[in-house]
């Protein structure tokens, strides 16, 4: 009999327990979703991206990739034989095989050399905007939580900071264009797109700051007072050492997206193309700060909409894309590293 | 008749001087004072002489202004938005601590305190003790030396701590963290010391070894201590100053609050039956 084998702690079918059964579907399923997409778009990434960085002889990475600037790439028939050379490889080849110099060939503009005058400049742009938006970021969230007499004024601070981080990237990039580009009269340069983009991700650095900031406990503050310690005394010595982790964390995290915008930029600093890596050609060291840079997603923005399209520019995009992909990933990294570093250090 | 008998002082066993004192030196005179948190007043009219090199003891029920009245003598109350002294002074040694040319910083150098949740920095027990000193610019490594051992050995705790000096000073268990506090507070060298229920979060071992380090502290500082527990009060302090709503009660010789208080509610709370 079915009573008889029945117990009372036997599940019984109900409605509760349907939904519960329907809701966990609905939440994996989600979340495989979103997983088939992110694997979709980093595999077609890396996939198509590391027939480009990758070579198949030693030392099996593409150098010339990483180190060279881009080049026009020559298509052509040379007795029999299908060839692609770069821009200058091509013309050395000419030189070399007189019989060569009027073969019919056909030119791929950038798909050929490297990126590497791309990756210098996207590092530069990434450093020189942490450093001002760690300055004025961490500076501004001191003052606001530490300093500043909470109160109306201090909310609606707060509540400006927080949407400007919901301003679209394309407004940044014209508000650069019109202060730093124009009336400062900084011209499309380094140090334009350094503030552009320092502006861009202060949202981040200080609401970062501020959380980091209040996460650290008020007993210390007090104790650090009560020794006669000023303010600032205890803020740079027993505060701000502690919230540093979380500070960088997030703020490094919000660099590597913003560096990743190509609209704040390609008013501001962005050049499709230059010959001159930034440290070549300089008269005076304010050269430095004032000329444009290529930078990785302009350039793959360049060469995804800027020239005819076909296999071999699809070859840099990929490529290109995946080296950008592979410095944000270290980026990211890098952060986490350093974090668990400094928390180790200060543990409470 | 001996206090020691009748307050059963079980964990120390040491003698105590209660003997009714004479009246010492004023340190710190508290002249009617009225303490406000914005709107909300929280001492009414407090009126108090602190005497030197003496242990003072603040008693009362929860919420009747112990730790308030305690955070002016430092000035800690500042760090609050919306708080003041709304009438009377404060003094120590005839300053009015509340007084614009006072520099808080000076204040709190010789007006030390000690917190009711230990707090000791997460940095090494060494760079705990040197933390003051350091502010003050003192940088000298035989000179800081000389400082962490004297105010370790000071706090009772030299021997405890002595190999590790360069390790956290979280690392350390609840009672020794609140004896690197207070050693912390004396390595400074202030005249008086403020502790804010200073082993309400200890086991009982703890506290006795806190209240010993009271006894020999004594000597040298000015103690103010805040305590939920009488028999603390009772044994450790020479003056004690019962509290009730925002108001003094009583204020007199620890021995008279405990053996003859003057009022009927001094009574009622040491007795137990409130608060
Ligand atoms: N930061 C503050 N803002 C507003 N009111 C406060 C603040 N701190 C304390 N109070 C009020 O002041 C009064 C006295 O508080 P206080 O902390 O001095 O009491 P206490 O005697 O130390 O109590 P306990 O024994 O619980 O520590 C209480 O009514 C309390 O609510
Ligand atoms: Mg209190």
């Amino acid at each position: 009999m079915s009573a008889l084998n029945r117990h009372i702690l036997q599940s019984q079918p109900s409605a509760a327990r349907r939904w519960e059964a329907a809701a966990v579907w609905l939440f994996r399923s989600a979340t495989y979703v979103i997983l088939l997409c992110g694997a979709l778009v980093f595999g077609t990434i890396v996939f198509k991206g590391s027939k480009t960085v990758f070579t198949t002889t030693a030392p099996f990475i593409n150098v010339a990739f990483f180190t060279e600037a881009p080049e026009s790439l020559y298509v052509f028939e040379y007795q029999g034989q299908k060839r692609e050379m770069g821009d200058r490889e091509f013309r050395a080849f000419k030189a070399q095989h007189p019989d060569a110099s009027n073969v019919k060939s056909e030119s791929y503009v950038y798909s050929a050399g490297g990126i590497f005058p791309c990756i210098v400049g996207t590092v530069l742009l990434v450093l020189g905007s942490m450093f001002i938006a760690l300055t004025l970021g961490v500076s501004a969230a001191v003052y606001l939580s530490e300093y500043a007499t909470q109160g109306r004024v201090v909310t609606a601070i707060r509540l400006a900071i927080l949407n400007l981080a919901g301003v679209p990237s394309i407004v940044f990039g014209l508000f650069g264009l019109g202060l730093f580009v124009i009336y400062l009269d900084w011209n499309v340069s380094l140090i334009a797109g350094w503030f552009t983009l320092a502006l861009m991700v202060l949202p981040v650095v200080i609401t970062a700051s501020e959380e980091s900031l209040k996460s650290v406990p008020k007993g210390f503050r007090e104790g650090s007072l009560a020794l006669g310690a000023t303010k600032w005394q205890t803020i740079r010595k027993n505060v701000l050492p502690y919230a540093l982790p979380g500070i960088l964390t997030s703020s490094i995290l919000g660099i590597a997206r913003v560096a990743g915008e190509t609209a704040p930029i390609m008013f501001t600093a962005a050049y499709v193309v230059r010959d001159k890596l930034p440290w070549e050609g300089l008269t005076s060291v304010s050269d430095f700060f004032f000329q444009g840079v290529m930078a990785l997603p302009y350039h793959i923005y360049v060469v995804s909409s800027k020239i005819p399209q076909n296999e071999y520019t699809e070859r840099v995009q990929y490529g290109t894309a995946f080296v950008f992909l592979m410095i944000v990933a270290t980026i990211a990294t890098s952060s986490i590293l350093l974090r668990n570093k400094l928390r180790n250090r200060y543990k409470w | 008749m001996d206090i020691k008998t009748s307050f059963n002082s079980s964990s120390s066993g040491r003698s105590i001087p209660v003997t009714s004192s004479p009246v010492g030196p004023t340190l710190i005179d508290i002249d009617h004072v009225d303490f406000y948190y914005g709107a909300s007043q929280a001492l009414h009219d407090i009126n108090l002489k602190i005497e030197e090199k003496k242990v003072t003891a603040f008693i009362g029920p929860s919420g009747c202004g112990k730790s308030t009245l305690l955070r002016c003598l430092n000035r800690m109350n500042d760090l609050i938005d919306g708080t003041r002294v709304a009438k009377g002074q404060i003094k120590i040694r005839g300053i009015n601590i509340y007084d614009p040319s006072v520099d808080v910083i000076e204040l709190r150098k010789r007006v030390g305190m000690v917190f009711q949740k230990s707090n000791p920095f997460p940095k090494s027990i060494y760079e705990n003790i040197t933390y003051g000193l350091r502010l003050q610019g003192r940088s000298n490594k035989s000179d800081l030396d000389a400082v962490v051992e004297k105010s370790l050995r000071g706090a009772a705790l030299w021997d405890e701590v002595k190999d590790r000096l360069h390790t956290s000073g979280l690392g350390l268990s609840g009672g020794q963290q609140q004896r690197l506090c207070i050693a912390r507070a004396i390595a400074v060298e202030p005249e008086v010391i403020l502790m804010d229920e200073p082993c309400s979060a200890l086991d009982p071992i703890a506290t006795v070894k806190v209240e010993e380090l009271i006894q020999e502290l004594r000597t040298k500082f000015t103690i103010v201590i805040v305590t939920h527990n009488m028999q603390q009060a009772a044994r450790c302090s020479d003056k004690t100053a019962f509290f009730y709503m925002g108001k003094l009660i009583e204020f007199a010789d620890t021995r008279a609050i405990f053996m003859n208080p003057a009022n009927a509610q001094t009574e009622a709370y040491v007795s137990g039956r409130f608060g």
